[in-house]
């Protein structure tokens, strides 16, 4: 089966991509974007939350074939989307894109460790972010509910989100 | 496997009549779990996610046309006001991620026990509309739905196409229990409403029978006794015995197994717990309602 969809607002296009395989599996192994980590493979980590037509989702949980048509945000599109590049972009790379606030966020407070769980945290706090600038810690707690994290305790990362949401306050 | 991917509920319709072994895929979130862990492998995938009208709703007059693949968090910021069972009920469905996918067609379709939907689709009352091209368009009572341990009253050519949902016409509630407050599939669950216009009290068990069940000998017992005591029309709390045998009726209701999440025992008494609890919380909201009205009067 061929699959065509928008992958960090580029085109793309999967052949050969079997009928039960997941969004997952295509972005990791055919599209080459590692990214998107791949964990419980039933909704319960959130380690491979992208966005879909713009609506967090666990990819492990959409069928290759329901993407079709349809526009995917993954970790790896963060900084092409947000940051701000400082010198020349390296197009196939992505090499020289500053990072995304909540990216540098997470690197500023030390809310990475092993670094598993990152992408999907990333991708949901991002989201969370543009609907809700200025959010609670109750707020965040929800919207990172579905993001399991073994290292941190979670207290690093709300310190993160905090940061992020603090420094996009401070930028508008 | 084949992947079928109708653009139409008209399509979907005819593609499950040629292929009734087809499984429906919509928010995937039940189905992509058992390919992924290879626990099935459908001759057929039949893709909803093109068929737009599943995700409308209709706010009628008495009840809500509620499509089958409208979201759990479109329910949470659409309906809270018309369906507030269900609402919460879809607050406490795993995560985030999980409620943009899922909805309550899938629910139905899955028909296990501890559906998050189902005791408060029960609780609220309710009508599944199914339909195939052969046979056209026919609604189930919910409480005619849920046949079995993940079985429900649909034919192999059937689809469920939305759910008619009775608008709160008084306070509902829904309780659950797990071991944390996201990601969790219910130990147990339970949903009640007030229905002030018929004087009844309605119930949902989740995850605590085979099937979703109501507790009917406990909300007669109840509708009962409020109606003896003229609770309706006077408002008062009612009496801790009253509510004490309510739960122990609705413990009785439940038929629990011993499994990972939770002992039959425990299932039976934490029923009993949210029945009492849910109880109070809706019989006070009902008299703070009852008590605004007198005092505009």
């Amino acid at each position: 089966m061929r699959v065509n969809f928008t992958v960090n607002g580029r085109p793309q296009q999967a052949d050969d991509v079997w009928e039960g395989e997941s969004l997952l599996y295509v972005l990791r192994e055919r599209m080459g974007l590692p990214g998107s980590k791949n964990a419980c493979e039933q909704g319960e980590c959130g380690s491979c939350t992208v966005r879909l037509d713009g609506v967090p989702v666990c990819a492990c949980l959409v069928a290759a074939g329901q993407v079709e048509g349809r526009e995917v945000v993954t970790v790896e599109g963060l900084a092409e989307a947000k940051g701000r590049a400082a010198g020349p972009v390296d197009s196939q790379t992505g090499e020289g894109t500053a990072l995304s606030p909540v990216q540098q966020a997470f690197i500023d407070a030390g809310a990475v460790q092993c670094g598993f769980c990152t992408p999907g945290l990333l991708v949901a706090a991002d989201e969370m972010l543009e609907r809700n600038p200025d959010p609670s810690d109750a707020d965040i707690r929800e919207a990172l509910s579905g993001n399991l994290c073994r290292c941190t305790g979670y207290e690093k990362i709300m310190d993160a989100v905090r940061l992020a949401a603090a420094r996009q306050g401070e930028a508008v | 496997m084949d992947f079928l991917r109708p653009a139409c509920w008209e399509e979907a319709l005819a593609a499950k009549a040629e292929h009734p072994t087809a499984v429906p895929i919509a928010g995937g979130t039940d189905v992509m779990v058992e390919i992924n862990f290879d626990h099935r492998r459908p001759e057929y995938l039949l893709d909803l996610n093109r068929v737009g009208d599943l995700y409308e709703w209709e706010v009628g007059e008495d009840s809500v046309r509620l499509g089958a693949s409208v979201s759990y968090t479109t329910i949470m910021e659409n309906l809270r006001a018309e369906l507030p069972g269900l609402a919460l009920a879809s607050h406490t469905v795993a995560s985030p991620q999980i409620r943009n996918r899922g909805g309550v067609g899938g629910n139905l379709g899955t028909a296990s026990p501890a559906g998050d939907a189902h005791p408060a689709l029960l609780a609220a009352g309710a009508e599944v509309e199914v339909q195939s091209a052969g046979r056209g368009t026919r609604r189930i009572p919910v409480d005619d739905f849920y046949t079995g341990v993940k079985r429900n009253a649909l034919a192999a050519d059937e689809l469920i196409r939305a759910v008619h949902i009775k608008k709160a016409d008084g306070p509902q509630q829904f309780s659950k229990v797990g071991t944390r407050n996201a990601m969790v599939i219910a130990v147990c669950a339970f949903g009640l409403a007030l229905h002030p216009g018929s004087r009844t009290v309605r119930t949902g068990i989740g995850s605590a029978a085979p099937t979703p069940v109501r507790a009917e000998a406990a909300e007669e017992f109840l509708n009962a006794a409020l109606e003896e005591g003229g609770f309706w029309d006077n408002g008062r709390i009612v009496p801790p015995s009253v509510a004490k045998r309510f739960a122990e009726l609705c413990s009785g209701a439940c038929n629990p197994i011993d499994d990972v999440r939770g002992t039959a025992s425990y299932r039976r008494h934490a029923v009993g717990v949210m029945a009492r609890r849910t109880l109070t919380w809706t019989w006070e909201s009902y008299r703070g309602t009852a008590a605004r009205t007198e005092g505009v009067a």
